[in-house]
Parts: structure tokens; C-alpha cells; sequence
């Protein structure tokens, strides 16, 4: 890092004994950042913009909120009705949560495309499992809050995940309800959680942008920067790049926030949580429905383990799975563009996840039932089976010898179809 | 810096360009609608419409004897409302203004001379005075008398000794008839 002398003499002062406006040239300004980066690169900081949002209204809601089994629907009624601009607080905030798995998913699709958990991305890429982790545990126990009846039939089935538990099960979820049904205790300690772990996020966050500057920006060739003609600095390009998409962005996101705010949501939800009538089709949000279907798709028992047992592993083998991801690919090529098979059974991952979740949001009954089977065995036979096996059988498309070679189209070892796309 | 090869394009040149028009007119703009979009979460802090809604407080009057006094709550504070007797009232009107700390004369906190109706608060740190029942203390000029720090109110409700600042304050109300009235 240059030792930068500052023209504002208090920026100086501050800088020589703490130097956060040096970090800050150094991270968000001077950040040389590949020169390639297409639109799929917006959603790590649009996802960054949207836990801001998330927890700014978070924040506000909190303040006029009851977690109380008595009074938390009604709370959120007031927010509604009553609170100044509360619903528009809520909408944002019920929204911006679709929204923040919306662009987190493709985040991590543009990830898998391009082969960004590869070496030395590694950490980086499970350091975003754990924040997927993290969002989906904030999430639920978000949902849980306004004590609807998707809410408490939500927290519900969810805790009762854990019974399946051998041996300790039932204790386990005693003890996550703090009693011997969702409760009072329950909705309390769900509250401070979702308090609580939204700023644990935060904190991974800032983890995950330490290892991506420390490893810095893949990019859709997927090889390295090989100097600094390869690249150009954040700002202005990609600080101009991310405004344009923050925009974009924020015209789909208040187009559902004014013109279609339950769009994402269970009218159930707005029925109070009552205990002794479970409502005659329980689905989780939208963004779990793929989890939904592989956690459903399991019927049978296997061996000594009960289906029960077997579907809420692999519900949550799901998501684990994608930690060891980086050492299930051994092809050495990061990007699919230059992986001609790889490339094909992406779009069919991609189509399968969309299935799950369309599974997901029917009845456990008739071609649901196998369709979802079908699309569990495809979702892991693609990171156990195809993902190793590709990395011997695929022969990889030459590589572009720079990214600079690639872009002006100068470079020598340039496949045609690498430049084109 | 050195990292890369291409430089900020503003480094090119002094001179004012069409780049530094747009980046300024955009960022005013960015900075306008951050500013508007932070209203809603300012003014939910603002009291709620059901809070407003019961920012209003009826009483009926007519239970209340003469030497009689009730204490109501309006807007989350005790509102004091004493019946005077002619001589709570000659006291209070009798009174020379100079020798008052805060001078306001009787008529100016009464509506109708027999009704007095002030804010139960006491003007020094809060605290709310004593007075209201026959066997409390009701200092040396026969009003309200505080425990906390020692402030002496007269049958006005006006700061005679003691640490208080100033009266206790008059709420806005009215009668809406001979028996009734309304405060907030």
C-alpha cells in the first residue's frame, strides 16, 4: 500500500493514527479489479446493499414490535396501520428478504459458473456458504415473527426437523421450543436471534471481501491477472458499474414494495397463529422450496435410517455439500466458457434447482412425488458424480493467454469462440 | 496507483468536463433521494396514529365537589383538576404579581375561576407534587407542595418557593358544556 499524503490536514491526522481513509483508497478506490467483469459481477454488492437495507428497516420495525404471543400480530397490525410509513417499513423489509435470496442465489450461480470457488478462492466461496447459513437461520426465525398462522405452523414443522434426531431428538427440540410446544419462549428467543444474527452476517460479510481482496476478483475468463494491464480500479468503473445495477435494481425491488408487496407472501400469514388448526397447505417462503422438495422427495427407508432421518439430512447435505465443492471440481479451467460440457450441465443444475422448487410448492402427491425423487438425485449426482467425473473426461477449451489479450483482441492463444462471447 | 494501467479518467485533465457535469448532477440527485427515502424511517418515530388518537382526554366534571380535586391522565401524564372554593380562588386572584417567580395572574390559568386545571408535573426535575388528597401536604400556600426538592405551589398551581422554574403548565381544553371538558 503507497503511503498516500493526504491534502485535508484532520483526514491526515486521523489517517496516521488510524488509517481508514488509506484503507478505503486502497479497498474501494485503487482495488485493481479485472477489466472484464460483466453484469453477473453486480450481485455481491447488491446483496452487501440489500443487508444494509434489511437492517436499517430491520432496525426501525424493532422499535414497534411486540414478541409476545398476545400481542405480536397485533403489533404488526399497528405497524401496518398506525406506526408513520410502517408499512412501508414492513414491505421493505418482507420484500428486500426475497430480494436478498434472489440476488444471493444468482451471486452463487455466477460463482459456479465461473468457477469462483476454485483455488485460491476456496475460503472465500465457504465463507459464503456459511453466509447462505446464516440468512436461511435469520430468515425462518424472521418469519416466525409476526405470528401468523404460516408462522407458527412454519416454526413448527421446521424445529421439528431436529426429532429426527436419534436418541436426543425430542430433547433437542424441548429445548429449542423452551417448552413442549412453540410458544411464548419460543417466538422471545426467536426475536433476539433475529436480532442478533443479522450483524453475525455483517462480520462474515466483511470476512468475505477480506479473502476477496486477498485473492481479488475472478472474472468470466476465469484466469488470473497477469499484471496491471489487466486490470483497471474500482472507482470510478465499477463503483459507476454497481450504481448503474444498484438502480436497476432498485426498480424491481420498490415495483414489488409498492405495486405487488404480498406478492412473495402466504395470505395464510395474515390469519393468527392458533395452535390447534394447522391450515390445509403448509408451504415454506419461495426461496426455500428446493430444500422443501429434497427434504419431501425422501420416502423410503434406507438400511437402519428412518426417512425421516434420511430427508432432513439430505435437506440440509444440500447446502453442506456446496463447502467441499471446491475439491469435488478438479478441473484445473475456472470458467464454463471454456468447459463445453461443463457449460451444459450447468443450465441443467440451474433447470433442476427450478424444479425443486416448483416441487416444492406442490402437495407431496402423485408425479410430484417421483419428479421431486428425479430432481434430488440429479441435485447430487451433479456435485458427486458429474463434477468429479468432468474433470478427467472434459477436454477444456484453450485459454485466452491474458485478459487484456482477450479484450483488446490482441493476445496470442485466443480461442474465437472465448472472445465472442 | 500502480496497480493498474488505466487511471481514474479525471486524472487526464484540470478542465472541467461532460463526465464531471453528469457524475455531479447524478450524485445531487443519489443525494436528494437518499435524503427523502430516510423520511419514513425518521418520522415512524413520530407518535403513532393510535397514540395521537388518544391524545385527547374527556372529563365529567360534575362528581367533583366543591374543595374536591381528581387527577386524570392525558397524553401519559396526570392532569390535576381541583374545584376551588371561594377562598382557594380570592387567595389565588388576591395575590400581587411582583411577588410571583413566574408572574401570571389567575385569570390567564382559568377558564371558569372555580375550575383550575394544570399539568401534575412538577417544573424542576418531573416529580409529581403532592395536594391532591385531603391529607396530603399541600405546602405553604395551600396549592401543591413537591417531596422531591421542596417547590411550594399556590391555588393557581403558580411556583411560589422552592427550586421550580415555573407554574405548573396550563393544558389546552375546553368546556363543551357547564360539566365537561376536553383536554388536548
Amino acid at each position: 500500500m503507497d503511503a498516500k499524503t493526504w491534502k485535508n490536514p484532520i483526514v491526515a491526522w486521523v489517517d496516521k493514527r488510524l488509517p481508514i481513509f488509506t484503507m478505503m483508497q486502497h479497498d474501494l478506490v485503487d482495488y485493481p479489479t479485472p477489466r472484464n467483469l460483466n453484469y453477473w459481477w453486480n450481485f455481491g454488492s447488491l446483496a452487501g446493499i440489500v443487508l444494509v437495507i434489511m437492517i436499517a428497516t430491520g432496525v426501525v420495525l424493532a422499535m414497534h414490535y411486540t414478541p409476545h404471543t398476545q400481542h405480536a400480530f397485533e403489533s404488526v397490525e399497528r405497524i401496518m396501520r398506525d406506526v408513520n410509513y410502517g408499512w412501508l417499513l414492513r414491505y421493505l423489509h418482507m420484500n428486500g428478504a426475497s430480494m436478498f435470496f434472489i440476488v444471493v442465489y444468482i451471486h452463487m450461480f455466477r460463482g459456479l459458473y465461473y468457477g469462483s470457488y476454485k483455488a485460491p478462492r476456496e475460503l472465500l466461496w465457504q465463507i459464503g456458504v456459511i453466509i447462505l447459513l446464516a440468512m436461511m437461520a435469520t430468515a425462518f426465525m424472521g418469519y416466525v415473527l409476526p405470528w401468523g398462522q404460516m408462522s407458527y405452523w412454519g416454526a413448527k414443522v421446521i424445529t421439528n426437523l431436529f426429532s429426527a434426531i436419534p436418541l436426543v431428538g425430542d430433547a433437542i427440540v424441548t429445548w429449542l421450543w423452551g417448552g413442549f410446544a412453540v410458544d411464548n419462549p419460543t417466538l422471545n428467543r426467536f426475536f433476539a436471534l433475529h436480532y442478533l444474527l443479522p450483524f453475525l452476517l455483517f462480520a462474515l460479510v466483511f470476512l468475505h471481501l477480506v479473502a476477496l481482496h486477498t485473492s481479488k476478483s475472478n472474472n468470466p475468463l476465469g484466469i488470473d491477472v497477469k499484471g496491471p494491464q489487466d486490470t483497471i480500479p474500482f472507482t470510478p468503473y465499477y463503483t459507476v458499474k454497481d450504481m448503474f445495477g444498484l438502480g436497476a435494481f432498485l426498480i424491481i425491488y420498490l415495483a414489488f414494495v409498492f405495486f405487488a408487496p404480498n406478492f412473495f407472501g402466504e395470505p395464510d400469514n395474515y390469519i393468527k397463529a392458533n395452535p390447534m388448526q394447522t391450515p390445509p397447505h403448509i408451504v415454506p417462503e419461495w426461496y426455500f422450496l428446493p430444500f422443501y422438495a429434497i427434504l419431501r422427495a425422501i420416502t423410503f427407508d434406507v438400511l437402519f435410517i428412518p426417512a425421516k432421518l434420511l430427508g432432513v439430512i439430505a435437506m440440509f447435505a444440500a447446502v453442506l455439500i456446496l463447502l467441499f465443492l471446491p475439491w469435488l471440481d478438479r478441473s484445473p479451467v475456472r470458467s464454463a466458457r471454456f468447459r463445453p460440457i461443463y457449460k451444459q450441465v450447468f443450465w441443467l443444475f440451474v433447470a433442476d434447482c427450478i424444479l425443486l422448487g416448483v416441487v416444492g410448492g406442490h402437495p407431496p402427491e402423485g408425479v410430484w412425488v417421483p419428479l421431486g425423487q428425479a430432481a434430488t438425485a440429479f441435485y447430487f449426482a451433479f456435485f458427486l458424480v458429474i463434477m468429479p467425473l468432468l474433470s478427467f473426461i472434459e477436454r477444456p477449451r484453450p485459454l485466452p493467454s491474458s485478459i487484456s489479450a482477450a479484450v483488446t483482441g490482441k493476445g496470442v492463444g485466443i480461442s474465437a469462440h472465448g472472445v465472442a462471447e | 496507483m500502480a496497480d493498474s494501467t488505466l487511471a481514474s479518467p479525471h486524472a487526464a485533465d484540470d478542465e472541467e468536463t461532460r463526465r464531471d457535469f453528469l457524475l455531479i448532477a447524478t450524485s445531487t440527485v443519489a443525494a436528494i433521494g437518499t435524503a427523502f427515502a430516510a423520511w419514513p424511517f425518521i418520522h415512524s418515530l413520530n407518535p403513532a396514529r393510535d397514540t395521537l388518537a388518544v391524545a385527547i382526554t374527556g372529563v365529567d366534571l360534575s362528581p367533583i365537589a366543591e374543595g374536591q380535586a381528581i387527577t386524570v391522565v392525558w397524553q401519559g401524564k396526570p392532569v390535576f383538576i381541583r374545584h376551588r372554593t371561594a377562598a382557594e380562588i380570592k387567595a389565588a386572584r388576591d395575590v400581587a404579581l411582583d411577588q410571583l417567580p413566574d408572574p401570571q395572574p389567575d385569570s390567564a390559568r382559568t377558564e371558569k375561576p372555580e375550575w383550575l386545571v394544570v399539568v401534575g408535573v412538577c417544573t424542576h426535575l418531573g416529580c409529581i407534587p403532592l395536594g391532591q388528597r385531603p391529607t396530603d401536604a399541600k405546602g405553604d400556600y395551600g396549592g401543591w407542595f413537591c417531596p422531591c426538592h421542596g417547590s411550594h405551589y399556590d391555588s393557581s398551581g403558580r411556583i411560589r418557593k422552592g427550586p421550580a422554574p415555573a407554574n405548573l403548565a396550563v393544558p389546552p381544553y375546553r368546556f363543551l358544556d357547564d360539566h365537561r371538558i376536553e383536554i388536548g
